[in-house]
């Protein structure tokens, strides 16, 4: 796992080699193995290198046998070994061992195409030097991140974190409001918008190319699934057969590397298998890492034993409270370089660190099973809303919300507010964002934290809807509801939150490189096959995946309903915390930046001390630390000082 | 005029289809309590209710969403025709 850096501009002027160095030694983080250059007239590329795969010969920037076709990468192609094969038969050279080398010799063969040959996750940078063409290309579901940025000269930059952007000196960090209203709404920025003026994102499955003075942005895959109505005739049986072999081969393709390979286990359902399927695949011992939580609220940990006995791993956990997470969340920002409406990066952070800290550089994570298989409460929450819409004025079907939400049940007192709650837009089962519409809705409220001079800079709901209109893809009308329900989910909240936040970004921040099985693009597409009522049965969810693997789990773990992941967030920056972001929080700082309003802020604070606090509450405070963070962090310090970490972090 | 046996065949194959995922290893009981015999959990009757509405046009009321009326084939079978009957 790597860092990218570079810049192009189409005049053939002599390169700024100090800002190459500067932009790539910002990503020193991701690859602290080593470094390489590439730079003509006109484009420079640069790398910062995790040795992963050829250790001895795979440094980058690489070329192909004439040097007319340049590569920087960040990511792992798994289908390497069968991709140089093929490519040796065709009369390529290839004078490394390494991934990357395919890249550029998969290009003399396929042009553009050639992502399309890809079983990997990936952020590319690679020049054609003889079209002077410079392409920008990021994996299906955006894994490995990049961005990109235009100076007022003309110079295009790009990078794996924005930080190296303004590392660079041409372009200054700038809060962007719409980025914020965004998250306090859809707790994302919608792609190509990031929390930075002028910054863009490369989506998802997407390629930027630039040549002879054109930019076109060319969306290469995107998630589909098959109208309500048309789904394959075949039986369960056959489904859960197909469903094993390529997580099966998934698995395996992700084991490849010259490094040892190790896995988070958190205890749930979807680790646990990728942990079993390991054990399976690979002699030897296995190491395993999880996160315990001071709080109860929180904690796994038996669950994980479990799974630790069960598969005799070589175990190892960091436990994390209140004090930690507040410690950390001013790293977390750095590396995450986004406002987050929660603190569950911060936890991961702190795991990454003891993976390095223990000798591994790779670790497997159970990411994106709940997406493609239906694990989340929202999904199921959409059912039962949809069943209730049917009989708006049922009792009874409103009650099967209790079996969701466990407060339902705990607070009696509390059913005819719950219902008023899920009660709104009952009847809409048209609306293309049913599932996620109530969730932010109510997240939307959080705004009113902000100062009215801010929240005046954010955007329409109107201008949010057609941004969120052109991210996404049409038609998905025809697809049945869960479809689109895990749409919405995968694009928004697993791409552009998940992956990175919570993935890519809290691993890199140690130097470790994530992978995710489930997000094999072989298997998101069989996914999308398999009918709707094989993955939520009932309200059971993700039923086929744990009919097809609950054989190499403890009984207690294969049917163990889902616990999402959740963190502490007030209690770690209330009063009397002295870490970062209490001080970024206190009456002084929300008046200087101005973003806050400080009575508001002041009175979610105050309530924090006491437990009073709803989960939206929690939401508005982890928003406000993280604009407070994003601001201080780079707008405030110089775009020489950026190119540094900040004295706390790392 | 809603025919028995064609209701009894309909619903059969709802429940061998969708709740059994097709096993026809099972010996499929009309008598038989969906909950006893694990055809359904107690959430599964979403499920049910959802195929009775859409396959007869029937509606549900709360106060009909109960074992009794629910819980096997047989019983489907009456409450769908005491349900058409009553229409």
């Amino acid at each position: 796992m790597c860092g990218v850096a570079g810049f192009v501009h189409l005049e053939h002027r002599p390169v700024d080699s100090a800002a190459l160095r500067r932009m790539t030694r910002a990503l020193v983080h991701r690859g602290p193995d080593g470094e390489g250059y590439f730079e003509a007239p006109g484009i420079a590329l640069g790398h910062r290198r995790l040795a992963v795969i050829d250790l001895a010969d795979g440094a980058q920037p690489l070329c192909n046998e004439d040097g007319s076709v340049w590569v920087s990468f960040n990511g792992e192609i798994f289908n390497y070994l069968e991709l140089r094969a093929d490519l040796q038969k065709r009369g390529h050279v290839l004078r490394t061992r390494s991934d990357t080398e395919t890249l550029v010799h998969l290009y003399e063969e396929h042009g553009l195409d050639f992502v399309h040959q890809l079983n990997g996750q990936f952020a590319i940078a690679l020049w054609d030097a003889k079209r002077r063409r410079l392409v920008l290309a990021r994996d299906r579901v955006g894994i490995r991140p990049l961005f990109h940025a235009t100076s007022r000269d003309g110079t295009l930059l790009f990078a794996s974190e924005m930080k190296a952007l303004f590392a660079h000196g041409a372009v200054r960090a700038e809060i962007d409001p719409v980025a914020v209203g965004q998250v306090a709404r859809l707790w994302v920025t919608v792609p190509p918008r990031t929390a930075f003026k002028g910054v863009e994102e490369l989506g998802a499955g997407t390629m930027l190319i630039v040549e002879e003075g054109r930019r076109v942005v060319r969306r290469y895959w995107s998630h589909s699934f098959p109208d309500a109505n048309d789904y394959e005739e075949r039986s369960f049986d056959d489904w859960r057969d197909q469903l094993d072999a390529t997580l099966h081969d998934a698995v395996r393709l992700q084991l490849r590397a010259d490094v040892p390979v190790a896995a988070y286990l958190s205890g749930g359902l979807d680790s646990s298998i990728l942990s079993a399927l390991v054990r399976r695949e690979r002699a030897g011992q296995l190491k395993t890492f999880s996160l315990a939580f001071e709080d109860a609220r929180f904690d796994e940990r038996e669950f994980q034993q479990r799974m630790v006995d069960h598969l005799s791993t070589d175990h190892r956990q960091v436990s994390v409270g209140a004090h930690d997470i507040g410690e950390d969340f001013a790293d977390v920002v750095w590396f995450a370089e986004r406002a987050m409406t929660r603190t569950a990066p911060a936890p991961l952070l702190r795991l990454s660190r003891l993976v390095r800290d223990s000798g591994i550089k790779v670790v497997l994570s159970g990411e994106g099973a709940d997406e493609i298989f239906g694990g989340y409460n929202l999904f199921r929450e959409d059912k039962v809303r949809r069943f209730w819409a049917r009989e708006p004025d049922s009792q009874a079907r409103a009650a099967l919300l209790s079996r969701l939400y466990g407060y339902i049940d705990r607070d009696p007192k509390a059913e005819a507010f719950w219902r008023l709650f899920f009660r709104p837009g009952l009847e809409d089962t048209g609306d293309p964002y049913y599932s996620h519409r109530r969730r932010w809705e109510n997240t939307s409220q959080i705004r009113r934290v902000f100062t009215p001079h801010f929240r005046e800079q954010m955007q329409s709901d109107e201008a949010l809807q057609a941004e969120l209109e052109s991210y996404l893809v049409p038609d998905r009308a025809r697809w049945h509801p869960l479809c689109r329900a895990q749409y919405l989910e995968m694009s928004l909240f697993m791409s552009c939150y998940l992956l990175s936040s919570q993935g890519d970004r809290m691993m890199m921040g140690h130097s470790v490189e994530g992978r995710v099985p489930f997000l094999d693009h072989r298997l998101i597409e069989l996914a999308a096959r398999i009918p709707p009522k094989f993955k939520l049965r009932g309200l059971e969810e993700k039923y086929i995946l744990r009919k097809s693997f609950s054989h190499l789990l403890p009984q207690s773990v294969a049917s163990r309903p889902k616990q999402p992941y959740r963190a502490p967030i007030a209690s770690c920056f209330s009063a009397g915390k002295s870490n970062l972001t209490a001080r970024l929080l206190s009456r002084e700082a929300l008046a200087r930046s101005g973003f806050a309003n400080v009575q508001a802020m002041d009175k979610l604070m105050s309530r924090a001390g006491t437990g009073g606090l709803g989960e939206r509450d929690e939401m508005a405070i982890a928003t406000v630390a993280s604009l407070q963070l994003l601001d201080h962090l780079f707008v405030q310090r110089s775009a020489h000082a950026q190119q540094e970490a900040p004295a706390h972090a790392l | 005029m809603l025919c028995e046996s064609q209701l009894r065949s309909d619903i059969r194959r709802f429940v061998i289809d969708e709740l059994l995922m097709g096993d026809t290893s099972v010996v499929l009981r009309d008598e038989a309590s969906f909950l006893e015999t694990g055809t359904i959990d107690s959430t599964g009757v979403l499920e049910v209710v959802m195929f009775l509405e859409s396959e007869f046009g029937l509606t549900v009321l709360d106060r009909e969403l109960v074992p009794e009326n629910l819980d096997s084939v047989d019983r489907l079978v009456c409450f769908v025709m005491r349900k058409k009957h009553a229409a």
